[in-house]
Protein backbone atom coordinates (compact mmCIF):
# COMPACT_ATOMS: atom_id res chain seq x y z
CA UNK A 1 0.00 0.00 0.00
CA UNK A 2 1.23 3.46 -0.11
CA UNK A 3 2.76 5.81 2.33
CA UNK A 4 0.17 8.29 2.09
CA UNK A 5 -3.17 7.18 0.32
CA UNK A 6 -5.30 10.33 0.18
CA UNK A 7 -8.91 10.32 1.69
CA UNK A 8 -11.04 12.26 -0.05
CA UNK A 9 -13.70 14.23 2.38
CA UNK A 10 -17.17 13.49 1.48
CA UNK A 11 -19.97 15.45 2.16
CA UNK A 12 -22.27 15.09 5.55
CA UNK A 13 -24.96 17.21 4.71
CA UNK A 14 -25.18 17.86 0.55
CA UNK A 15 -24.71 14.08 -0.75
CA UNK A 16 -28.06 13.39 -1.01
CA UNK A 17 -28.43 16.73 -4.00
CA UNK A 18 -25.73 14.40 -6.10
CA UNK A 19 -26.95 12.07 -7.67
CA UNK A 20 -31.11 12.08 -9.02
CA UNK A 21 -31.28 8.29 -7.23
CA UNK A 22 -30.34 9.81 -3.72
CA UNK A 23 -32.78 12.65 -4.09
CA UNK A 24 -35.43 10.09 -4.68
CA UNK A 25 -34.49 8.20 -2.15
CA UNK A 26 -34.72 11.54 0.48
CA UNK A 27 -38.17 11.76 -0.42
CA UNK A 28 -39.11 8.60 -0.21
CA UNK A 29 -37.83 8.99 3.33
CA UNK A 30 -39.50 12.43 4.08
CA UNK A 31 -42.70 11.43 3.40
CA UNK A 32 -43.04 9.97 6.21
CA UNK A 33 -42.27 13.32 8.17
CA UNK A 34 -45.83 14.27 6.10
CA UNK A 35 -47.79 10.84 7.04
CA UNK A 36 -46.34 11.70 10.93
CA UNK A 37 -48.14 14.79 10.28
CA UNK A 38 -51.24 13.37 9.40
CA UNK A 39 -51.07 10.79 12.46
CA UNK A 40 -51.07 13.84 14.18
CA UNK A 41 -53.72 15.69 12.87
CA UNK A 42 -56.06 12.47 13.64
CA UNK A 43 -55.24 11.91 17.04
CA UNK A 44 -55.65 15.68 18.07
CA UNK A 45 -59.30 15.16 15.53
CA UNK A 46 -59.98 11.64 18.51
CA UNK A 47 -59.17 13.95 21.92
CA UNK A 48 -61.16 17.27 20.66
CA UNK A 49 -64.51 14.42 19.99
CA UNK A 50 -63.76 12.85 23.29
CA UNK A 51 -64.51 16.92 24.24
CA UNK A 52 -67.80 16.95 22.93
CA UNK A 53 -69.82 18.46 20.22
CA UNK A 54 -68.38 21.67 20.41
CA UNK A 55 -65.06 20.72 20.20
CA UNK A 56 -65.23 18.88 17.22
CA UNK A 57 -67.12 21.37 15.28
CA UNK A 58 -64.13 23.63 16.08
CA UNK A 59 -61.59 20.79 14.71
CA UNK A 60 -63.86 20.53 11.57
CA UNK A 61 -63.71 23.93 11.21
CA UNK A 62 -59.98 24.50 11.36
CA UNK A 63 -59.99 21.59 8.72
CA UNK A 64 -61.47 23.78 6.11
CA UNK A 65 -59.05 26.48 6.46
CA UNK A 66 -56.73 27.06 3.23
CA UNK A 67 -53.69 25.99 5.04
CA UNK A 68 -55.47 22.58 6.78
CA UNK A 69 -56.36 22.27 3.14
CA UNK A 70 -52.91 22.95 1.72
CA UNK A 71 -51.07 20.41 4.46
CA UNK A 72 -53.38 17.71 3.72
CA UNK A 73 -53.41 18.03 -0.28
CA UNK A 74 -49.38 17.84 0.39
CA UNK A 75 -49.61 15.12 2.75
CA UNK A 76 -51.41 13.18 0.44
CA UNK A 77 -49.06 13.42 -2.69
CA UNK A 78 -46.67 12.33 0.16
CA UNK A 79 -48.76 9.30 1.39
CA UNK A 80 -48.99 8.67 -2.28
CA UNK A 81 -45.80 8.89 -3.42
CA UNK A 82 -44.57 6.80 -0.11
CA UNK A 83 -47.00 3.90 -0.62
CA UNK A 84 -46.24 3.45 -4.38
CA UNK A 85 -42.11 3.94 -3.59
CA UNK A 86 -42.48 0.93 -1.34
CA UNK A 87 -44.84 -1.73 -3.07
CA UNK A 88 -42.69 -1.21 -6.02
CA UNK A 89 -39.72 -2.36 -4.08
CA UNK A 90 -41.67 -5.49 -2.62
CA UNK A 91 -40.31 -7.75 -4.52
CA UNK A 92 -36.65 -7.22 -3.48
CA UNK A 93 -37.87 -7.39 -0.42
CA UNK A 94 -40.35 -10.56 -0.53
CA UNK A 95 -39.21 -12.63 -3.74
CA UNK A 96 -41.34 -15.50 -4.67
CA UNK A 97 -40.42 -18.51 -6.09
CA UNK A 98 -42.71 -21.59 -7.02
CA UNK A 99 -40.52 -24.56 -8.29
CA UNK A 100 -38.35 -22.92 -10.52
CA UNK A 101 -40.56 -20.41 -11.93
CA UNK A 102 -39.74 -17.15 -10.13
CA UNK A 103 -43.16 -15.04 -9.91
CA UNK A 104 -43.34 -11.97 -11.91
CA UNK A 105 -42.57 -8.31 -9.67
CA UNK A 106 -45.23 -7.08 -11.18
CA UNK A 107 -47.48 -9.66 -9.82
CA UNK A 108 -46.08 -9.42 -5.91
CA UNK A 109 -46.96 -5.24 -6.96
CA UNK A 110 -49.94 -5.76 -8.30
CA UNK A 111 -51.48 -7.79 -5.03
CA UNK A 112 -50.59 -4.90 -2.72
CA UNK A 113 -52.28 -2.95 -4.67
CA UNK A 114 -55.00 -4.93 -4.69
CA UNK A 115 -54.84 -5.79 -0.89
CA UNK A 116 -54.73 -1.71 -0.71
CA UNK A 117 -58.23 -1.48 -2.08
CA UNK A 118 -59.75 -4.28 -0.67
CA UNK A 119 -58.54 -2.69 2.54
CA UNK A 120 -59.93 0.72 1.55
CA UNK A 121 -63.04 -0.95 0.42
CA UNK A 122 -63.66 -2.41 3.70
CA UNK A 123 -62.97 1.00 5.57
CA UNK A 124 -65.82 2.37 3.17
CA UNK A 125 -68.36 -0.13 3.70
CA UNK A 126 -67.51 0.40 7.79
CA UNK A 127 -67.80 3.88 7.74
CA UNK A 128 -71.07 3.59 5.82
CA UNK A 129 -69.82 5.65 2.74
CA UNK B 1 -13.37 4.87 -39.08
CA UNK B 2 -14.65 8.58 -37.35
CA UNK B 3 -12.64 9.90 -34.54
CA UNK B 4 -14.17 11.94 -31.95
CA UNK B 5 -11.72 14.32 -30.13
CA UNK B 6 -12.63 13.83 -26.26
CA UNK B 7 -11.15 15.61 -23.44
CA UNK B 8 -10.63 13.11 -20.59
CA UNK B 9 -10.02 14.78 -17.30
CA UNK B 10 -8.21 12.59 -15.07
CA UNK B 11 -7.86 12.75 -11.46
CA UNK B 12 -4.04 12.54 -10.67
CA UNK B 13 -2.34 11.38 -7.67
CA UNK B 14 1.65 10.59 -6.53
CA UNK B 15 1.88 10.11 -2.73
CA UNK B 16 5.17 10.73 -2.90
CA UNK B 17 4.93 14.67 -4.32
CA UNK B 18 1.73 15.78 -3.94
CA UNK B 19 -0.08 17.03 -1.30
CA UNK B 20 -3.65 16.07 -2.70
CA UNK B 21 -4.96 15.22 -5.86
CA UNK B 22 -5.42 17.46 -9.19
CA UNK B 23 -7.10 16.98 -12.53
CA UNK B 24 -5.07 16.57 -15.59
CA UNK B 25 -6.49 16.69 -19.13
CA UNK B 26 -5.84 14.85 -22.08
CA UNK B 27 -6.64 15.31 -25.64
CA UNK B 28 -7.70 11.63 -26.90
CA UNK B 29 -8.66 10.96 -30.77
CA UNK B 30 -11.21 8.33 -29.89
CA UNK B 31 -12.40 5.53 -32.27
CA UNK B 32 -16.38 5.27 -32.48
CA UNK B 33 -16.13 1.61 -30.65
CA UNK B 34 -13.93 2.60 -27.78
CA UNK B 35 -14.83 2.50 -24.48
CA UNK B 36 -13.58 4.58 -21.68
CA UNK B 37 -10.52 1.82 -20.95
CA UNK B 38 -9.33 2.02 -24.51
CA UNK B 39 -8.60 5.61 -24.44
CA UNK B 40 -7.16 5.25 -20.72
CA UNK B 41 -4.88 3.02 -22.29
CA UNK B 42 -4.31 5.35 -25.20
CA UNK B 43 -3.19 7.78 -23.08
CA UNK B 44 -0.73 5.52 -21.32
CA UNK B 45 0.43 3.75 -24.69
CA UNK B 46 0.74 7.50 -26.08
CA UNK B 47 0.47 10.41 -23.89
CA UNK B 48 1.59 9.89 -20.58
CA UNK B 49 3.23 6.54 -19.19
CA UNK B 50 3.06 8.21 -15.56
CA UNK B 51 -0.53 6.81 -15.68
CA UNK B 52 -1.61 4.17 -12.88
CA UNK B 53 -5.02 2.56 -12.91
CA UNK B 54 -6.20 -1.47 -12.87
CA UNK B 55 -7.35 -3.04 -15.38
CA UNK B 56 -7.02 -6.63 -16.79
CA UNK B 57 -9.81 -8.53 -19.04
CA UNK B 58 -11.22 -5.63 -21.14
CA UNK B 59 -15.03 -7.42 -21.17
CA UNK B 60 -16.47 -6.87 -17.79
CA UNK B 61 -15.40 -10.48 -15.73
CA UNK B 62 -12.64 -9.14 -13.85
CA UNK B 63 -13.98 -6.48 -12.49
CA UNK B 64 -10.63 -4.41 -11.43
CA UNK B 65 -11.32 -1.52 -13.88
CA UNK B 66 -13.83 0.05 -11.82
CA UNK B 67 -14.14 4.18 -11.90
CA UNK B 68 -16.24 7.16 -11.15
CA UNK B 69 -17.16 8.26 -14.67
CA UNK B 70 -18.50 11.63 -14.82
CA UNK B 71 -19.54 10.92 -11.34
CA UNK B 72 -21.08 8.10 -11.80
CA UNK B 73 -19.07 4.50 -10.71
CA UNK B 74 -18.69 2.53 -13.77
CA UNK B 75 -16.77 -0.16 -14.89
CA UNK B 76 -14.51 1.89 -17.88
CA UNK B 77 -14.22 -1.46 -20.07
CA UNK B 78 -18.03 -1.27 -19.98
CA UNK B 79 -18.89 2.30 -20.35
CA UNK B 80 -18.71 3.53 -24.16
CA UNK B 81 -17.00 6.75 -25.28
CA UNK B 82 -20.16 7.24 -27.94
CA UNK B 83 -22.50 7.36 -25.26
CA UNK B 84 -20.45 10.08 -23.31
CA UNK B 85 -19.97 14.16 -23.91
CA UNK B 86 -17.36 15.38 -25.68
CA UNK B 87 -15.44 16.05 -21.72
CA UNK B 88 -15.72 12.60 -19.55
CA UNK B 89 -14.03 13.46 -16.28
CA UNK B 90 -12.41 10.07 -14.34
CA UNK B 91 -11.74 9.77 -10.83
CA UNK B 92 -11.34 7.13 -8.79
CA UNK B 93 -13.92 5.27 -6.78
CA UNK B 94 -15.86 7.37 -4.76
CA UNK B 95 -15.38 6.24 -0.86
CA UNK B 96 -11.96 4.49 -1.36
CA UNK B 97 -8.40 6.05 -0.29
CA UNK B 98 -6.60 7.01 -3.00
CA UNK B 99 -3.88 4.50 -3.78
CA UNK B 100 -2.34 6.40 -6.80
CA UNK B 101 -4.35 8.45 -9.57
CA UNK B 102 -6.97 6.32 -10.64
CA UNK B 103 -5.70 3.10 -8.23
CA UNK B 104 -7.69 2.83 -4.89
CA UNK B 105 -6.79 0.95 -1.16
CA UNK B 106 -9.45 -2.22 -1.02
CA UNK B 107 -8.09 -3.32 2.17
CA UNK B 108 -11.13 -2.38 3.75
CA UNK B 109 -13.26 -4.43 1.75
CA UNK B 110 -11.66 -7.31 1.12
CA UNK B 111 -11.31 -7.80 5.01
CA UNK B 112 -15.05 -6.83 5.05
CA UNK B 113 -15.82 -9.60 2.22
CA UNK B 114 -13.90 -12.24 4.59
CA UNK B 115 -15.56 -11.65 7.66
CA UNK B 116 -18.66 -13.12 6.46
CA UNK B 117 -17.44 -16.26 6.06
CA UNK B 118 -17.86 -16.22 2.39
CA UNK B 119 -17.33 -20.16 1.70
CA UNK B 120 -19.91 -22.97 1.76
CA UNK B 121 -20.04 -24.58 5.32
CA UNK B 122 -21.07 -28.10 4.45
CA UNK B 123 -23.25 -30.24 6.79
CA UNK B 124 -21.13 -33.00 6.84
CA UNK B 125 -17.42 -32.66 5.09
CA UNK B 126 -17.23 -35.17 2.14
CA UNK B 127 -14.46 -36.34 0.76
CA UNK B 128 -14.06 -36.37 -3.02
CA UNK B 129 -14.56 -40.31 -3.65
CA UNK B 130 -18.02 -39.84 -1.93
CA UNK B 131 -18.69 -37.20 -4.40
CA UNK B 132 -20.90 -34.21 -5.07
CA UNK B 133 -23.33 -32.15 -2.91
CA UNK B 134 -26.46 -32.71 -5.23
CA UNK B 135 -29.08 -29.42 -5.26
CA UNK B 136 -32.17 -29.21 -7.61
CA UNK B 137 -32.56 -26.18 -10.46
CA UNK B 138 -34.92 -24.87 -7.95
CA UNK B 139 -32.73 -25.25 -4.84
CA UNK B 140 -29.95 -23.50 -7.18
CA UNK B 141 -32.41 -20.20 -8.58
CA UNK B 142 -32.68 -19.34 -4.92
CA UNK B 143 -29.55 -17.87 -4.99
CA UNK B 144 -27.67 -17.80 -8.53
CA UNK B 145 -28.13 -14.09 -9.20
CA UNK B 146 -26.00 -13.73 -5.71
CA UNK B 147 -23.19 -15.85 -7.12
CA UNK B 148 -22.65 -13.59 -10.00
CA UNK B 149 -20.75 -10.72 -7.84
CA UNK B 150 -17.17 -9.89 -9.57
CA UNK B 151 -15.93 -7.53 -6.84
CA UNK B 152 -15.32 -4.53 -8.96
CA UNK B 153 -16.69 -2.68 -5.82
CA UNK B 154 -18.98 -0.08 -7.62
CA UNK B 155 -21.61 -0.85 -5.17
CA UNK B 156 -19.21 0.70 -2.28
CA UNK B 157 -18.66 4.13 -4.55
CA UNK B 158 -21.94 4.38 -5.03
CA UNK B 159 -23.28 3.49 -1.22
CA UNK B 160 -23.90 7.01 0.53
CA UNK B 161 -24.14 4.86 4.15
CA UNK B 162 -20.56 3.49 3.41
CA UNK B 163 -19.33 6.85 2.77
CA UNK B 164 -20.65 8.27 6.16
CA UNK B 165 -19.69 4.91 7.60
CA UNK B 166 -16.72 3.43 7.03
CA UNK B 167 -17.94 -0.25 9.64
CA UNK B 168 -20.73 -0.73 7.16
CA UNK B 169 -20.30 -3.98 5.70
CA UNK B 170 -21.61 -3.05 2.69
CA UNK B 171 -23.38 -4.45 -0.30
CA UNK B 172 -21.02 -6.72 -1.97
CA UNK B 173 -20.20 -8.53 1.25
CA UNK B 174 -23.14 -8.88 2.76
CA UNK B 175 -25.01 -9.79 -0.55
CA UNK B 176 -22.06 -13.02 -0.75
CA UNK B 177 -23.44 -13.61 2.91
CA UNK B 178 -26.64 -14.16 1.55
CA UNK B 179 -25.85 -16.07 -1.48
CA UNK B 180 -24.46 -18.72 1.25
CA UNK B 181 -27.64 -18.48 3.44
CA UNK B 182 -29.93 -19.57 1.18
CA UNK B 183 -27.70 -22.08 -0.29
CA UNK B 184 -29.27 -25.50 0.71
CA UNK B 185 -26.28 -27.10 1.13
CA UNK B 186 -24.87 -24.60 3.78
CA UNK B 187 -24.86 -24.17 7.83
CA UNK B 188 -23.17 -21.41 8.30
CA UNK B 189 -25.80 -18.69 8.87
CA UNK B 190 -25.52 -19.03 12.33
CA UNK B 191 -21.87 -18.14 12.24
CA UNK B 192 -22.36 -15.32 9.77
CA UNK B 193 -24.93 -13.90 12.11
CA UNK B 194 -22.68 -12.11 14.19
CA UNK B 195 -21.23 -9.99 11.48
CA UNK B 196 -24.39 -9.99 8.98
CA UNK B 197 -27.20 -8.80 11.73
CA UNK B 198 -24.91 -6.41 13.61
CA UNK B 199 -25.45 -2.51 13.72
CA UNK B 200 -22.85 -2.53 11.16
CA UNK B 201 -24.20 -4.98 8.75
CA UNK B 202 -27.64 -4.65 7.33
CA UNK B 203 -29.15 -2.74 9.87
CA UNK B 204 -26.95 -0.17 9.09
CA UNK B 205 -28.45 -0.16 5.17
CA UNK B 206 -31.31 2.11 4.74
CA UNK B 207 -32.23 0.79 1.20
CA UNK B 208 -31.13 3.61 -0.93
CA UNK B 209 -30.69 1.31 -3.62
CA UNK B 210 -27.96 3.11 -5.44
CA UNK B 211 -26.19 -0.08 -4.86
CA UNK B 212 -28.53 -2.30 -7.40
CA UNK B 213 -28.72 0.18 -10.06
CA UNK B 214 -24.56 0.61 -10.23
CA UNK B 215 -23.94 -3.02 -10.56
CA UNK B 216 -22.49 -3.78 -13.72
CA UNK B 217 -24.01 -7.93 -13.39
CA UNK B 218 -27.25 -7.39 -11.97
CA UNK B 219 -26.73 -9.01 -8.38
CA UNK B 220 -29.53 -6.79 -6.80
CA UNK B 221 -27.13 -6.74 -3.30
CA UNK B 222 -29.89 -4.12 -2.31
CA UNK B 223 -32.82 -6.72 -2.61
CA UNK B 224 -30.16 -9.65 -0.85
CA UNK B 225 -30.04 -7.08 2.04
CA UNK B 226 -34.11 -6.52 2.60
CA UNK B 227 -34.03 -9.96 2.51
CA UNK B 228 -31.38 -10.73 5.32
CA UNK B 229 -33.32 -8.08 7.40
CA UNK B 230 -36.32 -10.24 7.24
CA UNK B 231 -34.85 -13.73 8.07
CA UNK B 232 -32.63 -11.82 11.31
CA UNK B 233 -36.10 -10.53 11.64
CA UNK B 234 -37.32 -14.05 12.14
CA UNK B 235 -34.67 -15.35 13.60
CA UNK B 236 -34.97 -13.33 16.42
CA UNK B 237 -38.92 -13.68 17.08
CA UNK B 238 -38.69 -17.52 16.80
CA UNK B 239 -35.30 -17.66 19.04
CA UNK B 240 -37.41 -15.86 21.25
CA UNK B 241 -40.21 -18.35 21.14
CA UNK B 242 -37.89 -21.24 21.16
CA UNK B 243 -34.59 -19.87 23.26
CA UNK B 244 -31.55 -22.21 21.87
CA UNK B 245 -32.84 -22.10 18.23
CA UNK B 246 -30.39 -21.93 15.46
CA UNK B 247 -30.79 -19.92 12.72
Amino acid sequence: MSPRPYIRASSTTGWWLAQPRYVRYMAREVSCVFIGAYTAVVVVGLLRLAEGAAAWVDFVNALQTPASVAFHALALGFALYHTATWFNVTPKAMPMQLGEVQVPGGVIIGAHYAGWAMVSALLLFLVGA
Amino acid sequence: MNERQIDLEILRYDPETDEQPSFQTYRVPCQEDWVVLDAVNYIKDELDRTLSYRWSCHMAVCGSCGVMINGEPMLSCKAFVRDLPDSIRIEPLANFPIERDLVVVMDDFMGKLQSVTPYLVARDEKSIDDGEHHQTPAQLKKFKPYTLCINCTLCYAACPQYAHDENFVGPAALALAHRYNLDSRDVGRAARADVVASNAGIWECSFVGACSEVCPHEVDPAAAIQQAKIAATMDYFLGWLRPGREP
